[in-house]
């Protein structure tokens, strides 16, 4: 008979090994995907993991990485925050949306004018579009108790609907012979988010992304607020007896985690994307869950999560293109890691124990 | 702009076609929050049994083969719920996104070869003299089978819950999980049943959507309908008939903003196309202040210590 028994504490080691655990279960269990998809695993699992980085094209790969990667965690960095206390943000994704939009939209309204400070105006934009975008789910909950994890989601669809709309409206490109989507911002060199290092992929955004990760380190180690979400994560009584108050971390989680997913969109939009268009979003916002949840909400764990989803992205298309595996294998992929990630948690939580059941 | 063009029977019709696959997919819900489990997988279910469905349908050509295998799906894709959450103790909401997002990716892959093939269509099933009435008729008594067996769903829980020792259980392992184990109630296993009952009702809401209300495949078809029969459950403070009311609240609003869609009216068609979903926030604002009728379990794992 196998029995659990609740750990007085997470054990740590634990809690660092279920991720590469997953990892490796993901890894075989997808093989077994690729097989039954008529595909050798050994050949996709290596393209998906080898190839970017250590193949022949590496040197095109490798910048992809960060160019993947950087969204990833900070939206991923963003989500870990609210996640640690039990606010469940998961409409980042809209949240994207709307940074890209509004961050698209100040250089818009700018064009064709060149001038230093667009593109940081474009950044202040871009992170109070997703921070208001978020702020309606947390001022809503505060106010009125409503579920935010329905709200931030149904949010979403709002943004889409609301991206069409501008991208077939509002901020479609004069010029563009009656095609959906904006101006392309790689040509307006104000608005242009350049590699900062031709060629290496290390654009602004991916400079903020490891300053969200120094900040979030910062934040939950050293500071009185860190501390706080993470016990009102952990213990939630006492956190009140603490007097915490949970409006104001509400607002916080939630508005820098918007702020954070609309940099990450602004990022995109004047980067690697260019333009505003009717499919701009790449599921980004909902690949990030998987991201915080892998790096354990832990802000170093994120960068590594986020750079490994990235590898899988990256190693996706590569397959898809040489070998003909479907896109959406790559997406059943992602989500298998996730669940092989929570149910290797138990060990970090439970002892097990072989023995004779007591009666209880 | 052409008001007139909208019939209103037509209307009331379609909404109660609109209404199903939600409907359907949130009394599933309703029986799982009963026993207080959280499964934000509704989502992720849902489209399992519309890939699910719409492929068995189409291979064996028995649209209701198809609801079977969808239902079957749903209930398939939940059991990993149930893996996570009641034997991993695994958080439910992470669990539940897990799910959603694992069952997006699989149904795109599964229905790769699916996508333009035309489903067989499901026969009407006209009640004799009643289809026949004025008005009346087609609004209510000229559907397909589904639809009536979803309202039957919801009378059937609704009596399971309120007059069945069955029930009684169900909502005792919901409101109090310790107490009920120490009752004797096998908590584990009427929450793994619970959740099976609604992942099959998602799928068949799933399928509803894929094989009657559209019919075709398209990736990501669902489009939000599971997480809005999650706020429907919310709507309906946990009891079965105002889920219904909640259900065609939601398909009147989809229908009627489709139709205007059609008639051409000065909203755009973005504008319009999110009417349901900020409904849906709405109607959460407004029924979020009173919580007291939420099992009080829910959403905890249950952990037999000793």
């Amino acid at each position: 008979m196998i029995a659990l028994e609740k750990r007085p504490q997470p054990s740590r080691a634990w809690a660092m090994a279920t991720p590469v655990a997953a990892v490796l279960a993901t890894m075989i269990a997808g093989g077994v995907l690729f097989v039954a998809l008529g595909k050798d695993p050994l050949a996709a699992i290596e393209t998906i993991f080898w190839e970017p980085l250590f193949g022949e094209f590496s040197f095109y790969y490798r910048p992809q990485l960060l160019v993947k990667g950087a969204p990833l965690v900070l939206i991923a960095i963003g989500l870990s925050l609210g996640f640690r206390a039990g606010i469940w943000n998961i409409g980042a994704e809209g949240q994207y949306i709307m940074g890209a939009i509004t961050g698209a939209g100040v250089a818009l309204a700018f064009y064709p004018m060149e001038a230093w400070y667009i593109f940081p105006l474009m950044v202040i934009a871009g992170a109070l579009g997703g921070w208001i975008w978020a702020m309606i789910p947390a001022v809503l909950r505060v106010k009125f108790g409503t579920n935010e994890i329905l709200v931030s989601l149904m949010l979403v669809y709002v943004a889409e609907q609301l991206l069409a709309s501008m991208s077939l409206g509002l901020l479609k490109n004069p010029e563009g012979y009656g095609f959906p989507g904006s101006r392309n911002l790689q040509q307006y060199p104000s608005a242009y988010n350049a590699d900062l290092i031709e060629g290496s992929g290390m654009h602004w955004g991916v400079v903020a992304a490891l300053i969200a990760v120094i900040f979030a380190y910062v934040l939950l180690n050293r500071h009185m607020l860190g501390f706080h979400i993470r016990l009102t994560g952990e213990a939630p009584k006492a956190a009140r007896f603490a007097g915490v108050r949970p409006a104001r971390l509400v607002l916080f989680c939630l508005g820098t985690s918007g702020a954070l997913a609309g940099l990450a969109g602004l990022f995109e939009v004047s980067g690697p994307s260019g333009q505003i268009s009717i499919d701009f979003n790449a599921g980004y916002g909902f690949t990030a869950i998987i991201v915080a949840f892998l790096g354990r909400l832990h802000p170093v764990g994120i960068l590594l999560a986020g750079l490994l989803m990235a590898l899988t992205y990256i190693g996706g298309d590569i397959a898809q293109s040489q070998m003909g595996l479907p896109a959406a294998a790559i997406q059943v992929f992602q989500g298998m890691l996730l669940f092989f990630l929570l149910a290797f948690d138990i060990l970090t939580n439970f002892r097990i124990r072989f023995g004779k059941a007591e009666v209880a | 702009m052409d008001l007139s063009a909208i019939n209103p029977v037509l209307l009331l019709a379609s909404l109660m076609v609109a209404a199903t696959p939600i409907l359907l997919a949130a009394i599933g819900e309703l029986v799982v929050e009963k026993a207080g489990v959280l499964n934000l997988g509704v989502e992720g279910m849902m489209i399992v049994g519309a890939i699910a469905g719409f492929a068995t349908a189409v291979e064996t050509g028995s649209p209701w083969l198809g609801f079977v295998a969808a239902a079957a799906g749903g209930a398939v894709l939940s059991a990993l719920f149930a893996l996570l959450t009641l034997v991993a103790l695994a958080n439910q909401v992470a669990s539940g996104l897990a799910l959603t997002l694992f069952g997006l990716g699989l149904s795109a892959l599964m229905g790769q070869s699916y996508v333009g093939v035309k489903p067989p269509a499901f026969a009407q099933l006209d009640i004799p003299v009643l289809s026949d009435l004025p008005v009346l008729g087609p609004i209510l008594f000229a559907h397909d089978p589904v639809l009536y067996l979803g309202i039957a769903i919801v009378a059937g829980v609704w009596a399971l819950l309120k007059y069945t020792r069955a029930g009684l259980i169900l909502r005792a392992v919901g409101e109090n999980h310790d107490a009920a184990h120490a009752l004797g109630y096998k908590v584990v296993r009427i929450r793994l049943l619970a959740i099976l009952a609604g992942g099959a009702c998602a799928g068949l809401g799933g399928a509803y959507i894929s094989l009657v209300r559209v019919p075709q495949w398209t990736e990501g078809m669902t489009a939000g309908a599971g997480w809005i029969a999650l706020a429907l459950v919310v709507f309906a403070s946990w009891k079965p008939w105002r889920v219904l009311l909640g259900a065609w609240l939601f398909g009147g609003i989809t229908v009627l903003q489709l139709n205007l869609q059609a008639a051409g009216v000065a909203i755009p068609v973005e504008y319009l196309a999110m009417s349901p979903y900020l409904v849906t926030i709405l109607v959460l604002v407004i029924l979020s202040a009173d919580k007291s009728s939420a099992p009080a379990s829910l959403g905890r794992n249950f952990h037999a210590s000793t």
